[in-house]
């Protein structure tokens, strides 16, 4: 797909919806039309972070291999929501797994360009900061949530 | 307003009456569901409780989990977490326990004629909004949309899962389930249960929220019921304090104003205020 043709996809999506023109345009030139199959990764902890995922269509898991219990799955994905965070702050290393649970459709963006694209116009980086936070913030209120374990048993 | 029992349950509501267990299925991890004979025809509502005695080792309130429509059995799931519970827990077919009531308030069934309806459950207070659901649906035709959220701990710990499964298939109902954390073989969402209320573009003005779960998860859903534009008049909840004599007496479930035996365990948010958010009352 061109990048033309990923223009309307991109501004759909609930990440870069109301977009101005202009930025749209620089956001478009980072990205590409991406395909997973259930069972493949999008990414694995410790690799570099260098894409983000705007998700289409299909689930996504994000998981952390323990000892002795396999995968545990502390967060799922699903279309119109953002997949990746690390991309953010340096070290720019992924700090978990992500896999795909269906078959998953997603446009991917180029992290190192959007970086780029935001460090030489603060505008654009702005606009990206007051979208992305709000996702951070609303992951960060359910971690804490699912860790106090409010449906436990008492001991 | 939550709705009143219709009648006082029969004879001395202080006095437990003896009863048997029929049926033991155990649902999850320490938690059991239990049909007990009914020794009466008395019709509760959905979101009452009975109080139940093991005998030699304590008396507690436990919802009843039940069709309404079933006459011929309660039916109650308990999760052990102490002596008494445990006791009730461990009990088999044939076996005899104390029960008295119904008693308290119940979902607003009929308040909600005409209505969207949202249930939300986390974790055991799936249990107390069943019997509400199978008034729903056994009156669908009653009520707009309905749907039920329903967030606990992990995969082996969903109750009523071949139920879920059967609702699921149902094209007049949606549901959504939602577990804390779970083994990569889990399939479904995984996060807290107030992520899926944005799925459902709720018509505030004319929906009616049912929120029964650890008090925690209530305060974070009704945050977010608020901020899908549902009035506080629009929340119903289900509260669980300690109680002793369940019908008024002893103060012992007093939540500020309210007296949760009596005037719960279902009460309408807007009579709460901001009570439930307060560390000491
Ligand atoms: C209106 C109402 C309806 C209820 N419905 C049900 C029901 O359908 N099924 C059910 O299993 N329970 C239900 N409960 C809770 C049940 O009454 C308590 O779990 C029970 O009283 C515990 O008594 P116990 O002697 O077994 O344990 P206790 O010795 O009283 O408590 C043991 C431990 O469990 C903790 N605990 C006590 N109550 C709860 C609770 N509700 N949740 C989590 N931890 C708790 C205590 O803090 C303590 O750490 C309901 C309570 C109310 C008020
Ligand atoms: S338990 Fe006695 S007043 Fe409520």
């Amino acid at each position: 797909m061109t990048r033309v043709g990923l223009e309307p996809i991109i501004r759909a999506h609930p990440l870069f919806a109301g977009l101005d023109e202009a930025f749209c345009q620089l956001v478009c030139g980072c990205a590409t039309n991406v395909r997973f199959r259930a069972c493949d990764y999008l990414f694995h902890e410790g690799e570099a972070a260098d894409r983000l995922f705007l998700l289409r269509q299909g689930r996504v898991a994000l998981e952390t291999p323990t000892p002795g219990q396999g995968a545990i799955v502390f967060r799922t994905l699903d279309a119109g929501e953002l997949v990746g965070l690390s991309w953010l702050v340096p070290p720019y290393r992924w700090a978990y797994d992500a896999r795909a649970l269906e078959p998953v459709r997603a446009i991917a963006m180029d992290a190192v360009c959007l970086r780029r694209k935001c460090e030489q116009d603060h505008d654009l980086g702005f606009e990206v900061m007051k979208r992305v936070v709000p996702i951070l913030i609303e992951r960060l209120h359910g971690t804490q949530r699912q860790m106090l374990d409010v449906y436990g048993s008492p001991s | 307003m939550a709705a009143r029992p219709d009648r006082a349950p029969p004879g001395d509501p202080l006095t437990p009456r003896v009863v048997r267990v029929l049926k033991r299925r155990r649902d999850a991890p320490r938690t059991v569901t239990l049909d007990i004979a009914a020794d009466d025809a008395t019709a509760f509502q959905p979101g009452q409780f009975n109080m139940l005695t093991a005998f030699g080792v304590g008396e507690v309130p436990i919802s009843l989990s039940g069709d309404p429509a079933d006459t011929n059995r309660r039916v109650h799931t308990i999760r052990a977490v102490g002596p008494v519970s445990s006791a009730l827990a461990r009990l088999a077919p044939g076996d005899a326990l104390g029960l008295r009531g119904p008693f308290g308030s119940g979902w607003p069934m009929a308040a909600a004629h005409g209505h969207d309806v949202v249930l939300i459950a986390g974790g055991l207070g799936l249990a107390p909004l069943r019997p509400a659901l199978y008034r729903l649906l056994a009156e669908r035709q009653r009520y707009g949309t309905i749907a039920l959220l329903y967030g606990t701990r992990s995969p082996d710990e969903i109750l009523f899962r071949r139920e879920l499964a059967a609702w699921q298939r149902r094209h007049d109902i949606r549901i959504g389930v939602t577990v804390d954390h779970a083994p990569s073989d889990w399939t479904g969402h995984v996060g807290v249960v107030t992520r899926l209320i944005p799925g459902l573009a709720l018509d505030p003005a004319n929906t009616l929220a049912f929120v029964c779960g650890p008090e925690v998860m209530m305060r974070f859903t009704i945050a977010a019921l608020k901020e899908a534009g549902l009035g506080d008049a629009a929340i119903h909840l289900s509260l669980e304090r300690n109680m002793k004599c369940a019908v008024g007496l002893c103060g012992h479930c007093q939540f500020g104003p309210v007296f949760v035996c009596r005037d719960g365990p279902v009460l309408c948010h807007d009579r709460l205020g901001g009570l439930l958010g307060l560390k000491e009352l």
